[in-house]
């Protein structure tokens, strides 16, 4: 008994930490812009493509296609940035919904066309299969390294945001961007930089995600849900709101569909009402 | 010279000016008989383009009157389309005692669900209607020994409308009855939004603090237009359960509330028409294109969406609207957006 509540604790705590790379960016440009971005998975499923197409195709190693994917996925993000977002961000939320939702739309359609409905394959390193048994506990060894992988993520992010004068000024946007504006910071050179960073974070979840949660076309619009229930819940621009809402997700996803097959993602939509019927700004949200 | 907006002389005119029928609209809803005549061969669409009108006119009266953004809205469609197709199931398959009650559920759902909509706006509001969209989806799913589950509801059978006709294959009498339903509810859409409760939810789109400040609370009314929109979409369902004598867990998926947002905002938020407008459209489109992968159909839509919000930010109404209220667009087009008729 108590080795599969760890099994599950291990599983959902790995799954968490791909829905916090999936959505940390969006939770930073939410806050920062209040720019509705639902189009933010679609960069991660770019980041996906870029490494099955690297590997199956040029047969790169595993590793050396993430900086690939997270540079791909930035690169698109700009672009899209710079000819089209940039018109909302003053627009009603429902008009930012609606574009980027049909970004969503093209890029699920231009998926299917290209790389067809099927799920794709990623033939891992012999070093990241297998597992590994620890007191009794069998932890697989891709789990791990993604565990690592992101915290070491999310330490330097931290970081960067905390002590560089560039973290500085995105966090005075975050929290107040008119003000930011009028101390002389470039709120939009810094919302363009950190929208492309967090698209990267994101475009490199989705090519981590792929031997977890298996990647089709389907991902841009399977995953936005999950991502926009961790940004609500973890409240807007708030890092560690993000880590927390993405553990709590992961982890309580994982439990209820080990242990309550029939109704597990019924409890995850429940759940999440009740939160933000609590807290509308999420648990950890200032506004 | 102002052909559309005669001198107004106080509250009474200006609504009595606003309810007066126009030339372009007796001439729509007599060319929704044309489907009769021209293609009898496709009433079934024809039947199925009046349900979603009558789901995108419910959606209409929240997002385009009241501000509200619903992503979450098939949920009073699907509650209306599993009690119509379950009242049936268990024996009593009148349709329109069904339709009544099917309708009647919904709007009760809904009246719950208004409280807690009422409370919230922006990123928590979408999330909560997408979340509760998900939420009954997932419970209908999980309630397969009630529902059905992914298999569908098996074994809804209707009796004749008024006794007297039967359902046919092709459709004749679905698209009467969906057609009749559709135009009674818009008669009420039309009376609602055209009086001082109509006016307020406006004013409470536009700015509700004011609002407020002028003494009208917001929450009560968003929670009545809330409620009416429910019983909309669950009459909307119950016509579709009751045409096709049929229902599967797709009334309930977010790819329905998603749709029908597209329709509605492609005919244009706030004028009634749109979500009847963007139905025809849409609908005949996806015909068209029955036949290609479903994964493909989401291309066109996308690039719709983008453009609409891009370039054509009120639908095709507000664009026509915009084309046609111009000095020349009035001399060519007014006698089409006056009454026929002088008021005696």
């Amino acid at each position: 008994m108590m080795t599969s509540v760890f099994g599950v604790l291990f599983d959902g705590f790995a799954y968490g930490m791909l829905l916090f790379l999936l959505s940390v960016g969006l939770s930073v440009t939410l806050g920062m812009m209040n720019f509705v971005n639902l189009a933010h998975c679609t960069f991660g499923m770019i980041g996906g493509y870029v490494t099955v197409t690297l590997m199956n195709n040029l047969g790169w190693p595993f590793l050396a296609t993430l900086p690939v994917a997270f540079i791909v996925a930035a690169a698109i993000s700009v672009a899209f940035e710079r000819t089209m977002f940039y018109r909302l961000y003053r627009a009603s939320d429902l008009d930012q919904c609606l574009l980027t939702i049909g970004l969503v739309f093209v890029s699920v359609a231009v998926a299917a066309y290209v790389y067809g409905t099927i799920q794709q394959p990623v033939n891992l390193p012999n070093y990241l299969r297998g597992s590994v048994h620890v007191g009794g506990l069998t932890l697989g060894v891709y789990r791990i390294f993604l565990i690592l992988f992101a915290l070491a993520v999310t330490a330097a992010l931290v970081a960067a945001l905390e002590f560089t004068r560039f973290g500085a000024q995105v966090r005075a946007a975050v929290d107040n961007q008119r003000m930011a504006r009028g101390l002389g910071i470039n709120v939009d050179r810094a919302f363009a930089i950190t929208f492309a960073l967090g698209s990267g974070l994101a475009g490199l979840g989705g090519a981590l995600a792929i031997d977890i949660v298996g990647l089709d076309p389907s991902f841009a619009l399977a995953y936005l849900v999950y991502v926009l229930i961790v940004v609500a819940v973890g409240g807007l621009g708030s890092i560690g709101g993000t880590f927390a809402a993405a553990m709590l997700l992961g982890i309580s996803d994982m439990a209820g569909k080990y242990y309550f097959p029939a109704i597990g993602s019924f409890l995850i939509y429940l759940v999440m009402i009740s939160l933000l019927m609590w807290r509308p700004s999420g648990i950890f949200g200032r506004r | 010279m102002t052909v559309t907006s005669p001198a107004l002389t106080g509250p009474h005119q200006h609504f009595d000016a606003q309810i007066r029928w126009r030339t372009i609209e007796i001439v729509f809803w007599l060319a929704t008989l044309l489907p009769f005549v021209v293609t009898p061969n496709y009433l079934s669409l024809a039947s199925q383009i009046a349900v979603t009108a009558l789901f995108a006119l419910s959606l209409d009266l929240i997002l385009g009157y009241a501000g509200i953004v619903s992503l979450g809205h098939a949920a009073f469609f699907g509650f209306g389309a599993y009690t119509a197709g379950l009242i049936a199931k268990w024996g009593w398959g009148e349709p329109l005692s069904g339709l009544v009650i099917a309708g009647l559920a919904a709007g009760l759902l809904g009246f719950v669900m208004s409280f807690v909509i009422a409370r919230f706006r922006h990123l928590a509001l979408i999330m909560i209607t997408l979340g509760f969209g998900l939420l009954l989806l997932e419970l209908a799913n999980s309630a397969s020994w009630l529902t059905g589950g992914a298999d569908g509801l098996q074994g809804v059978r209707m009796w004749p409308l008024l006794g007297l006709f039967k359902f046919d294959l092709y459709g004749f009498v679905a698209y009467w009855y969906a057609l009749i339903v559709l135009f009674v509810l818009f008669l009420v859409a039309r009376r609602l939004t055209n009086s001082p409760f109509g006016l307020s939810l406006r004013g409470i789109r536009e700015n509700s603090v004011r609002m407020r400040a002028i003494g009208a609370e917001s929450r009560p009314h968003i929670r009545t237009i809330y409620t009416i929109s429910a019983i909309m979409a669950g009459v909307a369902g119950a016509v579709l359960t009751q045409t096709t004598e049929t229902v599967s867990l797709g009334v309930l998926d977010f790819q329905r509330s998603a749709d029908i947002l597209v329709i509605l905002i492609l005919g244009g938020t706030g004028r009634l028409y749109g979500g009847l407008i963007g139905a025809i459209i849409y609908m005949i489109a996806r015909d068209w294109f029955s036949g290609v992968n479903p994964q493909y159909w989401y291309f066109p839509i996308g690039v719709l969406l983008i453009a609409v919000v891009l370039f054509l930010p009120n639908g095709i109404l507000g664009g026509i609207a915009q084309l046609v209220d111009t000095e020349r667009g009035r001399r060519w087009f007014g006698w089409l957006t006056s009454p026929p008729w002088r008021r005696p």
